[in-house]
């Protein structure tokens, strides 16, 4: 089995907090080794307390068990730490899909109806990952991604 | 194992003001300040879990980094009492927050460049959580302190009442220096002029008055704590203590 095999089946595994993204569009797949049917896997936490970490870990590691994989390592590393530079263009693509402004966006556009009259309701939303802004030209509220 | 206490000492500081953070929860002055106090105790939690994980490791004991958090004593605890302190009202929790959010700017910018890596990383990433925390409790005293008469009595009796805990962020052991000396940490009395300077400019905005010089209050490195502890980790562990090996 090849290391681009094993990536394409890591590809599939999404953030559980949002299930849009993926864990390579978010940038937190940080290397992928193979050797014969062991595989060593390494990915960043987007935050220190990102509660979602664990459960990407299991499911990095049931992915690739599925796969055939037999000896599986799933280290988890914090150097260097994860900027939301790492997010690929399509998950930004799918952010904006799904109602999320993509991170550093400036001026932030709503993504209901794109105007450019939005404000920051609270730096912290929904999850460790995402800032609450409201659109004054439609009115609806959205989450933002935080620039880190 | 000075390399382990070090490491602890920064984590008990991070596990306890999460713990103190966590109470917040459901109680929050309004619904999104209620999500940021939980997230800025979420960041806190993720900072002590990988340091009490860093931490087991470089023991090589086989603890676990949950061994560290919910088995340890009273005694063996080593954060800062400022990190125990209750939380007071809204004013005393933000002016507690912005006061160490100033300190761990400083200790997470020199920890970055530590001689261990996992420390280095870990670090990095939480100086950038800090510089979020510090936006925001900062942004509070100053809204609180420039708000109304009310508003600005409490936050000064809050910062009054604090101030205290400050001197000893400051004050560094032999433990302390002796990290600095081998490049793996840092001498906290380095720090004392930069947290300076960022206080005293929250401070001025905020129209609160900067509370004179007083004998600070000391002995959380050495495990010597204020009473609140022991009812934090009453609470923090008797799950475990009850039912040691507890799992679901």
């Amino acid at each position: 089995m090849t290391e681009a095999a094993a990536r394409d089946i890591l590809a599939q595994v999404v953030d559980p907090e949002i299930p849009v993204l993926t864990i390579e569009d978010m940038g937190i797949l940080r290397s992928v080794e193979v050797d014969g049917s062991a595989v060593a896997v390494e990915i960043t936490p987007t935050y220190s307390g990102c509660p979602a970490i664990d459960l990407i870990e299991e499911q990095v590691r049931l992915a690739l068990l599925a796969a055939g994989y037999t000896r599986i390592n799933v280290k988890r590393v914090y150097s260097p730490a994860w900027t939301t530079d790492w997010m690929s263009e399509a998950g930004r693509a799918k952010l904006a899909a799904v109602g999320i402004a993509p991170p550093g966006d400036r001026p932030t556009l709503c993504p209901q109806c794109a105007s450019e009259e939005t404000r920051t309701i609270s730096e912290f939303g929904s999850t460790a990952c995402k800032a609450l802004m409201v659109c004054n030209s439609c009115g609806e509220p959205f989450d933002r991604f935080k620039v880190i | 194992m000075s390399l382990f206490a070090y490491l602890v000492r920064h984590a008990d500081d991070n596990l306890i003001l999460s713990h103190r953070l966590s109470e917040w929860v459901s109680r929050g002055p309004e619904l999104e300040e209620d999500i940021a106090l939980a997230n800025i105790a979420l960041d806190h939690l993720g900072q002590a879990r990988a340091l009490f994980a860093h931490a087991a490791e470089v023991e090589g004991r086989g603890r676990h980094e949950d061994d560290l958090a919910m088995l340890r004593t009273e005694r063996e605890y080593t954060n800062l009492l400022i990190t125990e302190l209750p939380n007071g009202d809204f004013a005393q929790t933000m002016v507690r927050q912005s006061l160490f959010d100033a300190y761990q700017l400083s200790l997470w910018e020199a920890l970055s460049s530590s001689g261990d890596q996992t420390l280095a990383g870990i670090a990095a990433k939480a100086l950038k959580e800090a510089r979020y925390h510090f936006r925001h409790s900062s942004m509070w005293v100053i809204r609180l302190g420039d708000g109304t008469d009310e508003s600005h009595r409490r936050t000064q009796t809050a910062l009054d009442k604090v101030w205290r805990y400050v001197p000893e962020m400051f004050e560094g052991d032999d433990l302390d220096r002796q990290m600095a000396a081998e490049g793996l940490g840092a001498d906290p009395s380095a720090f004392e002029p930069a947290w300076n300077e960022r206080v005293t400019t929250v401070i001025e905005s905020s129209t609160l008055e900067m509370p004179a010089d007083v004998k600070g209050r000391t002995g959380g490195r050495t495990g010597f704590h204020t009473e609140h502890l022991g009812h934090i980790l009453g609470e923090l562990q008797w799950m475990q203590r009850t039912y040691p090996g507890a799992r679901w």
